[in-house]
C-alpha cells in the first residue's frame, strides 16, 4: 500500500529548521497562504467599510472611493478562498466544508459567511449600476449596425438588469434606499467575516501566542486599516495614470489635469484621517495584548518572550511597529501633508499588516509546544515541486494578483473609475 | 400613539411568541438518531497507562507502531514517541527524541552535545501518545466533522473526509498529529482500533518487554488498568488545557512537558 520508493516527503519538513527539543511531528503547518488568508479577508472588509463610510454616513467627499472601493471588494473577495484552497493538502474536497459543516469549528462557517457576504455585496453593486446596466442596454438596443463585441455587451447588460427597466426618479430613489441598507447590513457581516478568521487564531487553546480574547478585534482593526490603506493606494495608482493620459493628450496645465489632481487629493486626504484612525485603535489593542502577557507572565511567557524579544526582534518591532506603523503614522500626521507621502505612507501601512499576518501567524508556531525549542520558517522561493510553488513565493505572488485581473474585468460591466463630477 | 403600556405589553407578547417556538426547537445528532444502539452508555471506555519507572527508552513500540499502522518508516514523524529527559546538576535540562525514539536510545550525545554522566542529577524516559481526550480539542475544530470520537472514547480521523486544513494539528496541545505523508490527510494514535476492538493489544502494548504500556477498559472495576489509576498516584500530561486525557502516567516529573 505504501510505496517503497522513497523520497517520501513529510509536509513541513521542507521549509521548518527546527532548533532544541520539538515534539517529533511538530512542523510549521500553517505558512504563507495561511497569512495570505487573514490578508485578503482583510482587505475585504476594509474595502467594503470604506465604500460604505459614503452609502451610510453620507461621507460625501469619499463618493468617487466608495463606488470604487465596493467593486475591489467584490473582485478581492472572490479570491478570498483562493490561498485556503491553495493550502489545503485535499483541495478537491473543499466542498466539504459546505456540505457537512461542523459548527463548532471556527472555520465551519466560512461557507456561510463567506456566501451570505458575497450575495450582499453582489446585491449592493447590482443596486449602484443598475441604472447604468439599463442605460447601457438601451442606448445599445437603439444602435442599428452593432458589432460582435457590442452585440455582447448589449447581452450581457440585458441580462444584467435582470428584467428590471424602470429607472424613473422614484425607482432610483429606491434603489439608492436599498443600497443603503445593504451597506448597513454589510459592515457587520464584514467584521464578522474578518472577526472570526482571528477567532480561528485566538480560540487555539494549545497555542500561547495566538490565544488571546483580543484577537478577532485586533484582526478587524487592522483589517480596516489595510483596506482602506490598499483602496487609497490603488486609486492613487489608476488617477495617477488617468492624469498622466491626461497630461499627454492636453498638456500640463490643462483644466482636465487640475481638475483629476484636485479631487484626488481631496479623497485621499479625507480618507487618510479615518486610516490615521483605525490605525491607531489597531495598535493600541495589539500593544495591550503584548503588555498583558507580559504583566501577567504565565507559564508560557519565557518562550514567547524569548520569541518576541530574541527571534523574531526585527519582524515584531523594526518591521511591524516601526516601519509598518509608526512611521506611516508620523508621515500623515506631520503637517504639509501631499500625494506622495500618502502613497509612500499607505504602502508601508500595507507592509506593516502584511508583517502583523506574518508574525502571529508564522510567529505563533516558532516556538515548540513543549516550550523547549523553536522552528524557523524559511518560505519556499524557487519552487521544485507542486506543494513548494503553492506554499511559496509563487503562489502568495499569484494570490496578491488575482484581484487586479478580476477587477479588470468586473470593471468593464461596472465602471467604478469614473468621476461623479 | 403607543403608550408605555402598549409598549411593554406588546414587546412581552413579542417576545414570549419568539421563545416558544425556539424552546420546542431540538439539535439532534444525526448519527445518534440513525443507530442509537451506539450511543447507549457503552460498556467499554478505552484507557491507558504509562509507567515511566519501567520504560528503558529501546523505541521497540515506535517501530512496532510504524509497522503496525503504516507510517513511513524513514521519515521523523510518528504516532508515538519516547523522549529522553536528562535533569543536570546545574539545573539545565536537556530533551530529545531523535526519530522519535524508533532506534532506541543508545548514545549519550542529546543533539550535537556528549552529556558526561557525572554531571547528570537524573535521566528518564517517557513514552508518548494520544491522550485520546475526553474534551478532544481537535474533534472541536475539524470544519467537516471529519475526526470523531467513538462511544468508546477513541479519537478516529475519516481518510476520505479530510480536506486537510490542518486546524486539528495546531489545536492539539500534546503535538499528536501529523498530516499522512502519502494519504495526506491528518493522522495520530488510535489505540489501534482495528486491533482492540477485535480483542487484541495495541501494538506498542504488545513490543514493550518491560510492561511499561498497558491498555484496558475504564468501566471494568476488575480491569488491571482501571484498578491503577484507580489506587494508584498518576498524572496526565497538561492538565491546565482542560482537555481531560485518558492516558495516565506513574512516575510523571514536573520537567516533563
Amino acid at each position: 500500500m505504501i510505496p517503497e520508493i522513497q523520497e517520501i516527503v513529510v509536509h513541513g519538513a521542507e521549509w521548518t529548521h527546527k532548533e532544541l527539543f520539538t515534539y517529533p511531528n511538530e512542523y510549521i503547518y500553517w505558512t504563507i497562504q495561511i497569512v495570505m488568508y487573514p490578508l485578503m479577508t482583510g482587505f475585504v472588509a476594509g474595502a467594503f467599510v470604506l465604500s460604505s463610510l459614503y452609502h451610510v454616513f453620507g461621507q460625501k467627499d469619499l463618493k468617487d472611493l466608495a463606488k470604487f472601493s465596493l467593486v475591489f471588494s467584490f473582485a478581492l473577495l472572490l479570491v478570498a478562498p483562493m490561498p485556503l484552497l491553495f493550502h489545503l493538502l485535499q483541495p478537491q474536497r473543499n466542498h466539504h466544508v459546505f456540505m457537512t459543516p461542523h459548527f463548532t469549528s471556527a472555520i465551519a462557517a466560512f461557507g456561510l459567511v463567506f456566501s451570505l457576504y458575497a450575495a450582499l455585496v453582489a446585491y449592493e453593486i447590482w443596486f449602484v449600476y443598475r441604472k447604468h446596466f439599463v442605460e447601457t442596454a438601451l442606448s445599445l438596443s437603439k444602435k442599428a449596425d452593432k458589432t460582435l463585441a457590442e452585440k455582447a455587451q448589449y447581452f450581457i447588460n440585458n441580462l444584467l438588469t435582470l428584467g428590471a427597466y424602470n429607472i424613473t426618479e422614484e425607482a432610483v430613489r429606491k434603489d439608492e434606499k436599498a443600497v443603503k441598507l445593504l451597506a448597513a447590513i454589510g459592515i457587520p457581516i464584514a467584521c464578522f467575516l474578518h472577526g472570526y478568521a482571528g477567532f480561528i487564531f485566538g480560540s487555539v487553546k494549545a497555542n500561547a501566542l495566538w490565544m488571546s480574547p483580543l484577537m478577532p478585534v485586533i484582526f478587524i482593526m487592522s483589517a480596516v486599516v489595510s483596506g482602506i490603506a490598499l483602496c487609497m493606494l490603488t486609486y492613487i495608482v489608476i488617477m495617477e495614470y488617468k492624469k498622466f493620459k491626461a497630461v499627454m493628450a492636453k498638456g500640463r496645465g490643462d483644466e482636465s489635469v487640475l481638475l483629476i489632481k484636485g479631487a484626488e487629493m481631496e479623497v485621499i486626504s479625507k480618507a487618510s484621517r479615518y486610516l490615521m484612525s483605525f490605525l491607531v485603535a489597531a495598535i493600541s489593542l495589539e500593544i495591550l495584548d503584548l503588555i498583558f502577557r507580559g504583566y501577567t507572565a504565565m507559564k508560557s511567557w519565557d518562550i514567547l518572550r524569548s520569541v518576541m524579544y530574541g527571534k523574531d526582534f526585527v519582524n515584531i518591532f523594526i518591521l511591524q511597529y516601526g516601519i509598518g506603523n509608526l512611521l506611516p503614522f508620523l508621515i500623515l500626521i506631520l503637517p504639509g501633508r501631499n500625494l506622495r507621502r500618502v502613497t509612500v505612507a499607505t504602502i508601508l501601512i500595507l507592509f506593516g499588516v502584511f508583517m502583523m499576518r506574518w508574525n502571529v501567524v508564522i510567529g505563533g508556531q516558532a516556538f515548540s509546544l513543549s516550550f523547549s525549542g523553536f522552528m524557523h520558517y524559511h518560505l519556499p522561493i524557487v519552487p521544485h515541486s507542486l506543494e513548494t510553488f503553492k506554499e511559496g513565493l509563487g503562489g502568495a505572488l499569484m494570490v496578491i494578483a488575482t484581484p487586479y485581473l478580476l477587477f479588470y474585468f468586473i470593471n468593464k460591466f461596472v465602471p467604478s473609475l469614473g468621476s461623479s463630477k | 400613539m403607543i403608550t408605555r403600556r402598549d409598549l411593554i405589553k406588546n414587546a412581552v407578547t413579542g417576545i414570549a411568541g419568539i421563545a416558544l417556538p425556539l424552546v420546542s426547537v431540538k439539535i439532534i445528532n444525526a448519527a445518534e438518531t440513525l443507530f442509537p444502539d451506539r450511543f447507549e452508555k457503552p460498556s467499554v471506555l478505552w484507557g491507558f497507562v504509562v509507567d515511566t519507572l519501567k520504560c528503558v527508552g529501546c523505541g521497540l513500540c515506535v517501530k512496532a507502531c510504524k509497522e503496525e499502522n503504516e507510517i513511513p518508516y524513514n521519515t521523523p514523524i510518528s504516532r508515538t514517541w519516547v523522549e529522553r529527559y536528562i535533569i543536570l546538576k546545574d539545573g539545565r535540562v536537556l530533551i530529545d527524541s531523535p526519530d522519535a525514539a524508533r532506534d532506541g536510545y543508545t548514545s549519550q550525545k542529546v543533539r550535537d552535545t556528549v552529556v558526561n554522566p557525572e554531571n547528570i542529577a537524573k535521566a528518564f524516559f517517557v513514552p508518548k501518545l494520544c491522550n485520546q481526550c475526553e474534551n478532544p480539542p481537535c474533534v472541536q475544530v475539524c470544519p467537516v466533522g471529519a475526526t470523531y470520537k467513538t462511544p468508546d472514547g477513541v479519537i478516529l480521523v475519516d481518510r476520505t473526509w479530510c480536506i486537510g486544513c490542518g486546524y486539528c494539528i495546531q489545536s492539539c496541545p500534546y503535538g499528536v498529529r501529523f498530516f499522512h505523508p502519502v494519504h495526506k490527510v491528518a493522522e495520530k494514535c488510535t489505540f489501534c482500533y482495528h486491533r482492540i476492538t477485535k480483542g487484541m493489544k495495541t501494538a506498542c502494548v504488545e513490543a514493550c518487554p518491560f510492561g511499561a504500556r498497558q491498555i484496558g477498559n475504564l468501566r471494568d472495576r476488575n480491569d488491571p488498568v482501571a484498578k491503577i489509576i484507580s489506587t494508584e498516584r498518576v498524572a496526565v500530561l497538561k492538565d491546565a488545557y482542560g482537555t481531560k486525557p485518558q492516558v495516565y502516567y506513574i512516575g510523571l516529573d514536573e520537567n516533563v512537558r
